[in-house]
């Protein structure tokens, strides 16, 4: 508890500090203008309360653009393609079709400029893993699923931003169901990487894979 | 606070996060001054206003004046009249705010002086400000509607202003007989939250469907069209077969002109109707406390700079949330809380003397039809250049054919924008 305060009041400090930068001039608003009208329905510092909305603190940077692009463009490949080509800054992300309910009705609304801006904010602030149910035995086998076939990607147990996937330890279940599900119904795609895997994974375990690797993913704190 | 030094702040943060902020400017966290910030309402706008100029600079003096020791939130209420949702589930307490380093005082605010930047309290106290930021909400128009008044309200509840109201919809619902006549009068606009009346039409009729089906609603506006018009309507003859009827204000004359709760009557200019439970929601202004400051116009809601939420008719005094007239946002729950952060970033700045920069404004506003069957509108927007109005720069409905698995996913993002809002106020 202790350490949570302290995390948090740190966290509102670096915050206040962010919120204050006087230098922040030009067409657009500053990062915590920007990002603090997100957090009603992600949650304060973008730690999502759930059940369903995901956490977006502690993300990587090039993930939250690539999926604020898919939502943006409505899934066009081309235009998508065309705008990371043109923009340096855009060189590592990664486009996939997503879909969405309001997100792509919101990210119509931002420019590339303020996704960039957005997703460093995010990726700058820390991930914080929220308590929930889950079935403790299905988690176990799903952490052997895990490290078999997930684990090169979704590096520390789907914890780390460093690899550029998205962060799936301590995401509420919910949510990770309807994105696996998403995946399932072809609705979202799968990186060629992850397809190939998720098929070893289901010859392997069967249709039991994708829940227990759920029930995994939401036990990490 | 002295010993919050910068190094120590890198040292304690360590990383690129606080070099990032640093790097930039210097922050106002070292500041002499003592500036003081009063809070007028303890609802969304007021307590995500005090929560965001704390955060943004913890040496300004904040206090939140607040008449009631709990807070009914509006949003989900309907579901504590449809039934699915107990009200304690929507009563929150204000004991974290001295967390923040926010003070409350327990008071109703009667008056503000706006040359000597003082605000008095029914209990007697005197506070000071540099800058005062009022989020009083809405007053009901007593009287609009011939024989709606206060008294009134005790037999035909308006349920618009959550708590005591929303509890006493619930009960005469659950103590109505099957086959009754349930009638919703909702206002002309502007009024707080636009789809509010027609998402409480249909989580009534999920209430009466299953326990009363014999039961009619019947909504009678004073408008001739409102908020997702087309998905409610879609909803209510998707979920409800004909249970709901809605009559456009043009067919009525108006919707709803006279009520007479003795003989449980409920008149337009054409027709009377008996009814089983009438809920009359009637026309709305600012708060009181915002027309005995001097903050309102002829519309009876209060004129502001739509880029700082600072009054038009007296400097130093911001007024956000419904009582503002807040041109191109929409009255609701979300549209105050990015008007107070967009706010609270004004406050600071200006009591720093800084530019406060471009504001960024959302909405989000879910509206649940049935336990698995929500709707939305959100959207994004920024200030016009020659600030006259909020511009829509993108963001809309929810398709009307979206599948019954996105309507259920959207149920689930209501709740979770339920718990986020109230812990963005309430946490």
């Amino acid at each position: 508890m202790l350490n949570r305060l302290i995390r948090i009041t740190l966290l509102s400090s670096v915050i206040g500090l962010i919120y204050l930068n006087t230098a922040w001039a030009g067409d657009t608003a500053s990062p915590s203008m920007l990002s603090d009208t997100c957090l009603g329905c992600h949650g304060p510092n973008g730690i999502s309360e759930g059940p369903a909305t995901p956490t977006i603190s502690g993300m990587s940077e090039i993930y939250i653009i690539g999926a604020m692009l898919a939502y943006k463009y409505n899934n066009d490949e081309d235009k998508i393609d065309e705008i990371i080509e043109a923009d340096e800054d855009f060189e590592d992300v990664e486009y996939f079709a997503r879909t969405s309910t309001v997100m792509s009705r919101i990210a119509e609304g931002y420019s590339e400029a303020e996704i960039k801006i957005i997703a460093k904010h995010f990726a700058e602030l820390p991930f914080e893993a929220q308590e929930q149910e889950v079935n403790s035995s299905q988690a176990k086998t799903g952490a052997k699923i895990h490290e078999e076939y997930c684990e090169k990607c979704h590096e520390d147990g789907g914890s780390s931003a460093e690899d550029d996937a998205g962060v799936l330890a301590g995401q509420w279940i919910p949510y990770l169901e309807y994105t696996m599900a998403d995946y399932s119904s072809g609705d979202r795609e799968m990186p060629k990487k992850m397809k190939k895997k998720m098929e070893e994974a289901h010859a392997e375990h069967g249709d039991q894979a994708v829940a227990d690797l759920i029930q995994f993913y939401a036990n990490q704190k | 606070m002295s010993k919050f030094t910068r190094r120590n702040f890198l040292k304690l943060t360590g990383g690129s996060l606080a070099a990032t902020s640093l790097g930039i400017g210097v922050p106002f966290i070292a500041s002499a001054a003592k500036y003081k910030v009063v809070v007028v309402g303890g609802g969304v706008g007021g307590l995500i206003a005090a929560k965001y100029i704390k955060k943004a600079d913890d040496s300004i003096d904040v206090t939140v004046v607040e008449p009631n020791a709990h807070h009914h939130t509006c949003f989900m209420s309907n579901e504590v009249i449809g039934g699915d949702r107990d009200i304690s589930t929507i009563k929150f307490g204000y004991e974290n705010l001295a967390n923040h380093g926010i003070k409350l005082v327990q008071d109703k605010a009667t008056s503000v002086d706006a040359e000597g930047h003082k605000v008095k309290t029914a209990g007697g106290t005197t506070l000071e400000y540099d800058r005062l930021v009022m989020s009083p909400g809405i007053a009901l128009k007593w009287g609009a509607i011939e024989g709606y008044d206060e008294g009134a309200s005790d037999i035909m509840p308006h349920a618009w202003i959550a708590g005591a109201q929303t509890a006493l919809l619930r009960k005469q619902l659950e103590d109505m007989d099957d086959g009754g006549l349930v009638l919703l009068a909702p206002p002309g606009n502007p009024f707080r939250c636009p789809p509010g009346p027609y998402e409480r039409a249909a989580q009534i009729a999920h209430y009466l469907k299953h326990h009363k089906p014999k039961s009619k609603i019947l909504i009678l506006d004073a408008k001739d069209k409102f908020s997702k018009q087309g998905l409610f309507m879609a909803g209510y003859k998707e979920v409800y077969g004909e249970m709901i009827e809605w009559v456009a204000g043009a067919d009525t004359g108006g919707g709803v002109k006279k009520v007479d709760p003795k003989a449980m009557t409920v008149s337009t200019d054409f027709d009377d109707h008996k009814v089983a439970v009438a809920n009359i929601i009637p026309p709305q202004k600012a708060a009181h406390i915002t027309h005995e400051a001097g903050l309102t116009d002829d519309s009876g809601w209060c004129p502001i700079d739509l880029g700082t939420f600072e009054s038009k008719q007296h400097k130093d005094i911001h007024v956000i949330g419904d009582a503002s007239i807040a041109t191109g946002l929409p009255k609701s729950g979300y549209a105050a809380s990015t008007e107070a952060k967009v706010c609270a970033h004004a406050v600071v700045s200006m009591l720093h003397g800084k530019d406060p920069g471009v504001a960024s404004y959302a909405n989000a506003c879910y509206s649940l039809i049935a336990p698995d069957y929500g709707i939305s509108v959100v959207a994004v927007y920024k200030l016009a250049d020659d600030r006259s109005t909020i511009e829509k720069l993108g963001g809309g409905l929810t398709p009307a054919d979206a599948s019954a698995e996105m309507r259920k996913r959207e149920v689930e993002y209501a709740y979770s924008w339920f718990n986020n809002m109230a812990a963005e106020m309430f946490a």
